[in-house]
């Protein structure tokens, strides 16, 4: 079982919710974050651009490793991965 | 169509939600304005000022004689308002806000009540398709088509890019004329991102509208968008080498404006320059007569008068700051042939001050009221045309967008 973590500021678009669990068939975090297209449309919008990049000053962590030092949204997932959505060292 | 507040949003694809403001306060000018000029703000109707800042927006609504303000606001805290819209055609009072978050990106917010509560929609309504292989940054521009077209409405975005909507901002679609412009590899950002950042559309003629970026310069269609031509011919490229100072586009055009009952005129605040054109931008000419620098980024039409326009000229690009410390606003009632400057009630001492290309404004009153706001956070308004300047707000964030609206019975 795959689990997604949410900031809270996208909670609103899941229902208050801080956690989603995401299709276990999922082979990378692309796919994983590429299920709440449809789901939770909300959310996915604004943790990807529409050409399905991650936007800039979002930090998508796996199993507390950030995908940037791995394989981006290529990174793997298997078993029961935490995918952490946080939001990065920036702010306006 | 956008649900407010109370009530009819768990129907609708985007849900409503309620951002009510933190700060509400009345604002005291420091000086009164002018009393010569009372006779606007009347049939009932109220002057809104809406105020775009890099955290957030702000709206202000005058009492009738525009002596004194209510603010209301932050809105959207933290992120940038660079876009907004106060449209009253087809019966609508609907304020439109483009807020971009730093990390979640930018979507286009709706209110119908004046920012009581403000759309919440899931999609990033204002998107590029895959094929386009970008993605939107920020929106830079929200316009209203014309009084004849209430439902449509369009959107300039970083990069260059023009949207459309005709269903009242549900859903929006690219130009792809624009979009797919063979110009297009060689269009290159300005100090603020590749923006499209103005939008003309002729009153009269469906088929014509203009759109102008930086950099990339000035583009009109003839054709109800379809195609795109550069309009760039006699307008500067200070910073191409010489002999390529006058390219076919490539211009850092930082805005343009029209008078409606005049469309074919246009007047061009250039980065360095400052042009008239009196066909459609055709062919463009040099009317900086009498400015201390025909630099600068805020240009805005009188209302009411097509001879007459606002600027707020810069020093340089190196040095983009009022000239010799004083906070003048210039204008021309003779169409350019010369400028004169506006300074009762401005610093003139000390003021080191910018004015960006969408932070110069006027609403429609008889006597037109002009506000403006400064990157250091500044609001200042005169409701004399210019003669007279009133500081409305003092300190808020560094402000990016002024624009107006008019409430009340018969707001138009």
């Amino acid at each position: 079982m795959i689990t997604l973590e949410l900031p809270n500021v996208l909670c609103s678009h899941n229902g208050e919710k801080s956690s989603v669990v995401v299709d276990g068939t999922c082979r990378t975090v692309g796919d994983a974050l590429s299920t709440l297209s449809g789901r939770l449309p909300g959310a996915h919008n604004r943790i990807m651009d529409e050409q399905g990049n991650v936007r800039r000053h979002v930090n998508v962590f796996v199993n507390g490793e950030n995908i940037r030092f791995l394989d981006g949204l290529s990174t793997p997932v298997e078993g029961n991965a935490i995918i952490t959505v946080i939001a990065a060292v920036s702010g306006g | 169509m956008v649900s407010s507040t109370r009530g009819k949003s768990a129907a609708k694809k985007r849900s409503s939600t309620s951002k009510k403001s933190a700060a509400t306060r009345s604002l005291k000018p420091k000086k009164a304005i002018a009393k010569r000029a009372s006779r606007s703000a009347s049939n009932g109707q109220e002057a809104l000022v809406l105020v775009g800042t890099m955290k957030g927006a702000f709206i202000l609504r005058s009492d009738k004689s525009r002596k004194q303000w209510k603010i209301d606001g932050p809105y959207f805290k933290g992120e940038a308002v660079y876009a907004l819209l106060h449209d009253t055609r087809g019966g609508r009072s609907r304020t439109y806000a483009a807020a971009n978050s730093m990390h979640w990106g930018p979507t286009l917010r709706v209110s119908d009540d004046l920012g009581a509560t403000w759309s919440e929609p899931a999609d990033h309504t204002v998107r590029f398709p895959a094929d386009a292989g970008r993605a939107v940054a920020q929106i830079w521009q929200i316009a209203a088509g014309r009084p004849t077209e209430p439902d449509v409405l369009y959107c300039g975005v970083e990069p260059a890019a023009l949207f459309e909507s005709r269903d009242g901002g549900e859903t929006w679609q690219p130009n792809r004329g624009l979009m797919n412009h063979e110009h297009q590899p060689k269009w290159q950002p300005g100090g603020g991102g590749l923006c499209l950042h103005t939008i003309v559309v002729d009153p009269q003629n469906k088929q014509r509208m203009l759109i102008a970026m930086s950099t990339g310069g000035v583009y009109r269609s003839d054709d109800g968008g379809k195609s795109w031509r550069a309009r760039n011919a006699g307008v500067r490229a200070q910073f191409m080498p010489e002999g390529q100072k006058y390219p076919e586009f490539g211009q850092c055009v930082h805005k343009v404006v029209h008078h409606p009952s005049r469309p074919g005129r246009l007047f061009l605040q250039n980065h360095w320059g400052l042009y008239r054109s009196d066909d459609w931008g055709d062919s463009w000419h040099d009317i900086a007569n009498g400015v201390p620098s025909d630099f600068g980024f805020a240009m805005q039409m009188h209302p009411h008068d097509p001879d007459t326009v606002y600027i707020v000229p810069i020093e340089a690009d190196m040095f983009r700051a009022t000239p010799e410390a004083k906070l003048r606003v210039y204008r021309t009632r003779n169409a350019g042939k010369s400028w004169e400057p506006l300074t009762k009630g401005l610093p003139q001492h000390d003021a080191y001050e910018n004015v960006l290309r969408d932070a110069l404004a006027a609403d429609s009153f008889d006597s037109a009221g002009i506000y403006f706001g400064t990157r250091s956070g500044k609001l200042f308004g005169s409701r004399d045309e210019g003669a007279t300047w009133t500081a409305m707000a003092d300190g808020l964030p560094p402000i990016v967008c002024v624009k107006t609206g008019r409430v009340g019975a018969g707001a138009a």
